[in-house]
């Protein structure tokens, strides 16, 4: 018995029990700072020794480009942008992340399926079915949850990349403009992450404080988890 | 999000299900006709048919890239995409909607595959229940017989060459198929399916259908609109129009 289980009923033909490696989870809504934490601790492992394999939204071969295009568009409706995103998982869990946890890999995910969960529950689909439509995803060895305020975020959306269509919800009408709809929505879904820390066991990291100690205290989260058998 | 069972809607949901080769088809595009030369509304959604999921789909059955999960899943968001764009909104606008296999299509081949039944039924938990589900039951043996262009004609997935039942095409499709066969037969009862023999003549296959039909039409809307919106049948009727003049 290894360490590994899947939710719930898992995939066809593959045995969770041969899986070694290890499988970080960096959760967090839209512009909270995931992948700068994620590039650092990727350095991070790699100095240490760890073969490192990183993977994020949208990056599956099946999937990613076609998803992509059905959001360029404005027919995309939520219970198909659910399962088109749950798709794009399928397919990087089968061909990189468990192929690279055999091989004995750290792998290193920019979201896994809280935010997808979290994403179709502010849609409006059903709690349940949301859980098990992803029950066939491997339980992780850790989930790093980075948490900020919706002022937190706005800030820093400003001094980014400015506010967007589906960062703001828009396609959920929430508010009048692009800024009222972004407040609203992630309000939402930081709601749904808060209820989900508990039940998933996310090690909560809050982003208020600065890069250098945000990515300190992961590190710290993370360490642990290294050395366990 | 409404579940199964719980839309109410003032049209109608007509399905048809059965293998390649079960004669599903030509039975919809007959009833289709009738129910058109008696006023009524109809639009017509296929499996597979959403302009946004196609292409993924194809280009995966193409390179071969799918995995009973990944099959499972893309086939739900095409799926997903015709219940929002397609059968909801004409269902609430009181037409008859046609579907040419609905989610019974994947509950047979995905557990086939062997996905867990009770995961996809999950799955499609947002589709709508039909009015009435036909199945169009019959043998691989003679299933295969009808299809046209024969042993070209089998697609690798349709065969299950996925699952390596068997390096021959149509050895596979027939052990793939009698498994979906199989599972259909098994949704027969959980899903008030209703059974068609589809052995017999096709007049004779109609002539049930419409029977069964006609009995779900009460109080549905007619409508002087020839359908939903079919702009290639509005093309035709104008061509014939100049031909003639």
């Amino acid at each position: 018995m290894g360490r590994f289980a899947f939710y719930g009923q898992g995939l066809p033909a593959v045995e969770p029990g041969e899986l070694k490696g290890k499988l970080v989870v960096v959760e967090g809504t839209d512009g909270v700072g995931r992948s700068t934490h994620v590039g650092l601790l990727r350095e991070w492992l790699e100095s240490r020794g760890h073969a490192v394999l990183d993977t994020g939204m949208t990056r599956s071969a099946l999937a990613g480009k076609g998803l992509k295009a059905a959001k360029e568009g404005h027919t995309l409706g939520g219970v198909t942008m659910s399962l088109f995103y749950a798709t794009d998982f399928a397919d990087r869990l089968e061909n990189q992340m468990i192929p690279a946890l055999r091989a004995g890999f750290v792998v290193l995910t920019d979201r896994y399926t809280f935010s997808l969960m979290a994403r179709a529950t502010v849609r409006g689909a059903d709690a349940q079915w949301v859980k098990r439509v992803y029950e066939f995803a491997l339980k992780p060895d850790i989930i790093v949850y980075l948490r900020a305020t919706v002022d937190e975020l706005v800030t820093r959306v400003m001094q980014t990349s400015g506010f967007n269509y589906w960062e703001s919800g828009m396609d959920l009408r929430l508010g009048e403009d692009l800024y009222d709809s972004y407040v609203a929505y992630q309000t939402r879904l930081l709601g749904v992450f808060d209820s989900m820390a508990d039940e998933y066991g996310f090690h909560v990291v809050d982003t208020a404080a600065s890069i250098q100690d945000v990515s300190d205290q992961i590190k710290e989260l993370v360490e642990p988890m290294l050395s366990a058998a | 999000m409404k579940t199964y069972g719980k839309h109410r809607f003032p049209g109608r949901l007509f399905v048809v299900e059965g293998i390649d080769g079960s004669g599903k088809s030509t039975q919809l595009a007959l009833l289709e006709k009738w129910l058109e030369s008696e006023g009524y509304g109809t639009f017509f959604s296929e499996w597979n048919s959403s302009a946004l999921v196609r292409g993924v789909t194809r280009r995966g059955k193409k390179k071969k890239m799918l995995t009973p999960m990944t099959f499972s899943l893309i086939h739900a968001t095409d799926f997903a995409d015709r219940t929002e764009q397609h059968i909801i909104p004409p269902l609430k606008a009181g037409a008859l909607v046609l579907a040419d296999r609905y989610v019974y299509t994947a509950f047979a081949r995905d557990v086939a595959r062997g996905v867990n039944p009770g995961w996809v039924r999950n799955l499609y938990q947002f589709a709508v229940k039909p009015t009435i589900a036909f199945y169009f039951r019959i043998s691989v043996e003679q299933a295969m017989t009808r299809i046209v262009g024969g042993r070209d004609a089998i697609s690798y997935y349709e065969a299950g060459m996925d699952r390596g039942l068997s390096g021959d095409i149509e050895e596979s499709f027939r052990l793939f198929q009698g498994r979906v066969v199989d599972a259909y037969d098994e949704m027969v009862k959980e899903f008030g399916l209703v059974v068609i023999d589809a052995s017999r003549s096709i007049e004779e296959q109609q002539a049930e259908m419409r029977a069964i039909v006609t009995k779900a039409l009460t109080g549905a809307r007619k409508t002087r609109i020839r359908r939903w919106v079919d702009l290639h049948s509005m093309a035709k009727a104008s061509r014939q129009l100049n031909q003639a003049s």
